[in-house]
């Protein structure tokens, strides 16, 4: 196993919180489609949101599977929509800045992020390109020294509550294609940048995912994160990051809402037996725990080698869509062995089962996933 | 201000406890053990006496090998020494013997405040501190459900029944405090990773001078468990408009009306 004493003690005080702070305030949190800023702060305080960050910046110094066992642990909250507000900021939005940053950002945006303080969203997708990044139409001109930005972004996660955002924006002509983009770190506060709609989801309610938009927003040269031309190189990078912590999180999510399901299995009865003693039963719920094993075990395989970093892009496509795969069944298997219950809005198994659909279209969807692998390993 | 915490690793209070049949002992290999909750109470008070006013805290425990994690965690926590005092000889001690062992390891690493649970979430016999302070001569203050330190002087509002009973003491002392005395820390990953390196003495019995019955081993044995009557059935009354009446003929009976 890739985990020490001293990860499980980490697990140990991350489940404590979760199931303290967070797990009971799940079911207010879906139905108000929010939760507090206040949980960005509090897991701030608690150095949970600088896992794997260096000391120097607030952070607690730890490797990969630290990150991991607060996604895993996360996963039991209660509300897929916290996980991922808190990955986004941890683990998508704030690694380029540790990576590509200069001190002076490191020092603006990384320390109050890992304190808590700032809140981070990332900006790739828009109303006309997601998956297909080289093609995106948001704007940086260069205009008197500054860069004026003009445009969109579509289902930004923490875009409503966010302090600032990673902005994926062109620099170059359309015709530049993937070698004119640029990133940015943007201040929410500036004129011109605001938040057209919030927007209403399958599932993930107590995310904030917000439409923004960008009108003449005039940031300097000081926002300019990573080399003018490079942006869409280093958000290659960032994607991995963002599709194997999504694809741990979400194996774990899997392997919680298998527990609760066991769980039914074995209290429920029909015809005079539990329900999980009947075969047809007991052997679905053998795949899915056989299933889980081996995408969780690949998923580490994979996170091992980032953590010493490697850049295994075909692998980390792959796990995504094995991930995607076997979440889709464990949701869709665990619904149909609770029955009338899973059906029930207030049930933890349907909220499963909304949130869990997600992963196979965020952070590149299955599709893009399957190109990627055909390309980087096929030769087609 | 010198404070020595102590702490127990239990069997998870989340799951249902298990008697060794032959030994009748709480079963505690194979199951999921944990710091006791209530402790975590201790060392979190301990850490904020230290903190405002200089010093540190040392934890001791006494228990089987696996124990070094929970002393581990309140190192965690931010503990600057532990103890663990491990023996065969030691398992299923009685209340005296725990306090006597307790008591050296305490007197060994020097004191001004001894902080303690009330009572293990496992054994419950609540007795331990007193006989800690007993046996170290100095006096015990229980029930604490707020304490501070005002130079030489404990202050400590005592939990009663009724209210709270404000109960000063001079140190050196020992203290019992209540669960929601304050509101424990998380180990923070930082923490976690100090805690591999400070120091953590592991003794025997006989490093603290207690050898043989009544010193190092276990004094009052179990002789029997039997397990609690089960209730008797009680008796179901069928409301045709006038069970109001035998309701309160039953509660007038009881005497409660």
């Amino acid at each position: 196993m890739p985990f020490s004493a001293e990860h499980d003690a980490l697990r140990e005080t991350v489940r404590d919180f979760v199931a303290r702070e967070l797990r009971p305030h799940a079911d207010e949190w879906e139905a108000a489609e929010g939760f507090p800023d206040s949980v960005f702060t509090r897991m701030g305080e608690l150095g949970l949101l600088g896992l794997r960050y260096p000391e120097r910046y607030g952070g607690q110094g730890g490797d990969y599977f630290s990150a991991i066992v607060l996604a895993e642990e996360m996963a039991r909250c209660g509300s897929g929509g916290v996980g991922m507000a808190i990955s986004v900021h941890t683990e998508m939005a704030t690694p380029p800045i540790l990576r590509w940053g200069t001190e002076d950002q490191k020092q603006r945006y990384l320390v109050p992020a890992i304190r808590g303080e700032k809140i981070a969203a990332l900006g790739i997708t828009e109303p006309d390109a997601g998956s297909d990044v080289a093609n995106i139409r948001t704007r940086a001109e260069r205009v008197d020294g500054h860069w004026r930005i003009n445009g969109s972004k579509l289902y930004i996660t923490n875009g409503v509550r966010c302090d600032f955002i990673l902005l994926v924006a062109r620099t170059g002509s359309q015709e530049d294609g993937a070698h004119g983009i640029t990133l940015f770190l943007v201040d929410k506060k500036l004129p011109g940048f605001s938040v057209s709609r919030k927007l209403k989801k399958l599932g993930m309610h107590s995310s904030d995912t917000a439409e923004l938009s960008f009108n003449d927003v005039e940031v300097g040269d000081d926002a300019v994160l990573g080399e003018v031309g490079q942006g869409f190189y280093n958000l290659m990078w960032e994607l991995q990051g963002e599709r194997l912590i999504g694809s741990a999180g979400s194996i774990a999510a899997a392997e919680v809402a298998f527990e609760e399901t066991l769980k039914w299995c074995k209290e429920r009865e029909a015809f005079g037996r539990p329900i999980g003693k009947f075969q047809v039963n007991r052997h679905k719920l053998v795949d899915l725990y056989t299933e889980i094993t081996v995408a969780k075990n690949f998923v580490y395989s994979i996170a091992e080698r980032w953590d010493r970093d490697e850049y295994p892009v075909t692998e980390i496509s792959m796990a995504k869509l094995l991930v995607g795969r076997v979440t889709t069944q464990v949701a869709d298997t665990c619904l149909q062995l609770h029955g009338g219950m899973g059906y029930m809005a207030e049930s933890g198994i349907s909220r499963y089962f909304r949130d869990s659909r997600l992963i196979r279209i965020g952070g590149g969807t299955d599709e893009v996933m399957k190109e990627i692998i055909a390309k980087t390993a096929l030769g087609l | 201000m010198k404070v020595v915490v102590c702490v127990k690793q239990i069997p998870d209070p989340n799951t249902t406890g298990q008697l060794d049949p032959t030994t009748h002992l709480l079963k505690r290999e194979g199951v999921e053990v944990v710091l006791d909750p209530g402790d975590e109470f201790g060392v979190e008070a301990g850490l904020q006496l230290v903190e405002a006013q200089g010093g540190e805290v040392t934890v001791v425990s006494m228990g089987p090998e696996r124990g070094v994690d929970a002393v581990r965690k309140a190192l965690a926590m931010g503990a600057a020494k532990g103890v663990l005092i491990s023996d065969d000889a030691l398992r299923g001690s009685d209340a005296l013997t725990t306090a006597r062992v307790l008591a050296a390891a305490i007197r060994r690493e020097g004191f001004d405040l001894v902080i303690t649970a009330t009572e293990s979430t496992d054994g419950y016999t609540g007795v331990v501190p007193q006989m800690i302070a007993e046996l170290l001569d100095v006096p015990a203050v229980t029930f604490a459900k707020t304490l501070e330190v005002d130079g030489t002087t404990l202050k400590v509002k005592r939990q009663t029944e009724a209210g709270f009973d404000l109960v000063e003491s001079a140190l050196p002392a020992v203290v019992s405090v209540t669960a929601g005395v304050n509101e424990p820390r998380y180990p923070s990953l930082k923490g976690i990773m100090g805690a591999k390196s400070k120091p953590l003495d592991r003794l025997t019995p006989g490093d603290l001078g207690l050898d043989g019955a009544g010193g190092g081993t276990a004094g009052q044995g179990i002789t029997g468990v039997e397990p609690a009557p089960q209730r008797a059935a009680g008796s179901i009354v069928k409301d045709d408009g006038e069970g109001y009446k035998l309701i309160a003929d039953f509660l007038a009976e009881k005497k409660v009306i």
